[in-house]
């Protein structure tokens, strides 16, 4: 068929080690009888079969207990229980013996399975992000989770649950430094912190999202009603009624406080990086040239304090459930404008997508956005394309042209008539998005023309993959990104020789 | 395949202004197009008639059912009202497919009621698709589906015959390796 650059070979799959288990795992020192894998590949931490076992005990506690209860059968209960523990332990030991990793070549594998083997090779260079995870039962026992986003066929790569935390920090070091085209033995890149989310903003920014005072609206109302209406028990039932949705609303606060909570980020030669989380941490890595794509968005309460936030689109991120991309993509939870236009300019190295002139939408889209239309406006330069849009919740988001996927131009029977199209530049999936909507069709045209001009001229003078290795090896060709990116690039190289 | 540019009378549409216009920002007539097998409509009609005679079996028993002989005419009305429009639409369908293979990208161009021009990069693409379902087999079409890094990207050309499919792929393959470019 054709390439498939997207990173892991897979052997054929197999059932992902669903190890349910309990034990500490102290039974370490045999030889390794598995085959193929390289002496030197090391196991994950001995701790890992408890940590991914306890919510599987807990869970089969808390079923077979009420089932118990209920019948009367304790004893059976206890028998049970244990049963399912040491079989647990038993696979979850022998899961964690065999699952091994090291590095191959220019690619991590990682060999697991028991019965049906199996080893998957990510390749660096395709590495788009590297994250540390600490869950809170993780944080107590010392251990963390790295995770490797490759931007492969949805899913993410390979996350290596668990390893003790100095492993997991020079694992990670060791990755960045082969993804980066140099020597692997480079310690980890100094960071310097960029921006810093003060707890009282945080908790004033979710204190004015259009969610909280949703649920405040709703609680107010209920009270009112206890108040007003005599019949206490319909009101109590549609509190309950409405029960689920008071917890949607707390988790999407949560979402907000919680986990954006000490939140920092920070560069270094190697890319971005965020430190973030209250219960939960979260330590991300990005490198260089893998964003996709930047959007900036005023909620309505915001504007009042004149704070946005950033999401960005990094391939691979977006790859899982909403809520985990909605974790990992947002490079700034709540910043002022010009704090936010600060980290716009440095993760789009070269460009000001903020200095970008705007065109405005023309006449006739009035008609298919009564409201809104006057903000509708584009804006291209030599690095990036900007839409602004939105009137309540306001938008403007910036794609890079070298990271341009595909461009499009869809019309509809409406847009038809009023001769107007809307242009699509498509990037990797997440949260931004660069629509162009309701320009003249002979507009429409020049843009998609210009475009793919643009990106395909912005592609040759992308960051290399290897965001390094150009430095190292000289081409001789003028660098294209501009300045602020080459000097910046310039001095990082030589900051880590230097370590 | 016969080179045939989609800029001619046929392909003017309906719309009083602007028709021009509406042409070259879709099919830009400096482009070499190529459309897809005159068999992708014999095999959409096809798809149409035992469809609708299928449904329409279904419905009117249902109607006729509940209520007699005016539920069944109602049926056959409908059925009849579909096959004109489905006849209608499908040679205007297939007319509005096209594709053009340029240095740097492949523009493939498609729609009548939401009309679609969607240019891919060779340098962006993963991966290429062939596809050839048993009743395409039986007309010797297959589709080429072009897959970006994006799940947006919309190109897909329906009603190729095997061996411009197998030309196609080969091609755009060959190229995407060419001017493979990282994420």
């Amino acid at each position: 068929m054709s390439t498939e650059p997207t990173g892991d070979g897979e052997t054929p799959d197999t059932t992902p080690d669903t190890a349910s288990d309990t034990v500490s795992g102290t039974a370490a020192e045999r030889p390794a009888p598995a085959s193929g894998t390289p002496e030197h590949f090391r196991r994950l931490h001995p701790l890992t079969p408890l940590l991914r076992g306890w919510a599987f005990l807990a869970a089969a506690i808390a079923f077979g207990g009420q089932d118990a209860l209920r019948s009367g059968e304790m004893g059976r209960f206890g028998l049970t229980v244990v049963a399912i523990a040491v079989l647990g332990m038993i696979t979850g030991l022998v899961s964690w013996w065999f699952t091994r990793y090291g590095f191959d070549g220019d690619a991590l594998r990682i060999d697991s399975g028991v019965l049906n083997r199996r080893s998957r090779r990510v390749r660096l260079d395709r590495l788009q992000a590297v994250d540390i995870n600490r869950p809170l039962a993780g944080r107590l026992l010392g251990v963390s989770e790295l995770r490797m986003e490759v931007a492969g066929g949805g899913k993410s790569e390979a996350p290596l649950q668990y390893l003790g935390v100095e492993d997991a920090i020079r694992l990670r070091a060791e990755l960045l430094a082969r993804a980066a085209g140099i020597d692997a033995d480079t310690p980890e890149a100094p960071e310097r912190s960029v921006h810093e989310v003060p707890l009282e903003r945080l908790v004033w920014s979710t204190l004015l999202s259009g969610v909280f005072v949703f649920g405040l609206v709703i609680l107010v109302g209920i009270a009112v009603a206890f108040a007003v209406v005599p019949d206490r028990r319909a009101i109590l039932g549609v509190g309950w009624s409405i029960l689920p949705a008071v917890i949607a609303i707390g988790a999407a606060l949560w979402n907000q406080l919680g986990r954006n909570f000490g939140f920092v980020l920070s560069e270094s030669p190697d890319g971005y990086r965020i430190r973030k989380g209250l219960l939960d941490t979260q330590h991300q890595t990005v490198p260089p040239g893998r964003v996709q794509g930047v959007a900036m968005r005023q909620p309505l309460l915001w504007r009042w304090k004149g704070w946005v936030r950033l999401d960005v689109d990094v391939a691979g991120y977006a790859g899982e459930s909403t809520d985990d991309s909605q974790r990992t993509s947002t490079l700034l939870p709540v910043a002022t404008v010009e704090e936010a236009t600060t980290v716009l300019r440095y993760v789009l190295a070269g460009s000001d997508p903020l200095a970008v002139p705007l065109h405005p939408a023309p006449r006739p889209a009035r008609w298919l956005r009564p409201i809104g239309w006057r903000r509708l406006a584009y804006g291209a330069d030599d690095h990036v394309v900007v839409v602004r849009e939105g009137v309540l919740y306001r938008n403007f988001t910036a794609v890079p042209h070298a990271k341009t996927q595909s461009v499009r131009v869809v019309e509809g029977p409406l847009q038809r008539r009023l001769g107007l199209a809307t242009v699509r530049v498509d990037t990797t999936p997440g949260p931004v998005d660069a629509v162009i909507r309701h320009r003249y069709a002979h507009e429409a045209r020049v843009i998609v023309r210009t475009q793919a001009e643009r990106a395909r001229l912005a592609r040759k003078a992308d960051v290399p993959e290897q965001w390094m290795s150009r430095r190292q090896a000289p081409a001789g060709g003028g660098d294209p990104d501009g300045d602020a990116d080459g000097d910046g690039q310039q001095t990082a190289s030589i900051e880590r020789d230097q370590e | 395949m016969a080179a045939s540019p989609r800029c001619g009378a046929g392909w003017a549409y309906g719309v009083a202004s602007g028709a021009v216009d509406q042409d070259a920002l879709f099919a830009p007539p400096d482009e070499d197009w190529q459309q897809v097998s005159r068999k992708l409509v014999h095999l959409r009609r096809l798809v149409l008639l035992v469809s609708l005679a299928l449904g329409t079996a279904v419905v009117a028993v249902g109607l006729g059912l509940l209520w007699g002989t005016p539920g069944v005419v109602v049926a056959l009305g409908a059925c009849v009202v579909g096959l004109i429009w489905g006849l209608w639409l499908i040679p205007r369908n297939w007319r509005a497919w096209g594709y053009a293979e340029r240095v740097d990208d492949l523009l493939v161009t498609h729609g009548v009621m939401y009309r679609k021009l969607t240019v891919v990069p060779y340098g962006r693409m993963q991966f290429v698709d062939v596809a050839s379902g048993p009743l395409e087999r039986r007309y010797g079409l297959a589709t080429v589906q072009l897959h970006t890094a994006s799940p947006a990207t919309d190109a897909k050309i329906p009603g190729l015959p095997a061996a411009e499919a197998a030309r196609l792929r080969d091609r755009l393959s060959a190229l995407g390796e060419a001017q493979a470019a990282g994420l």
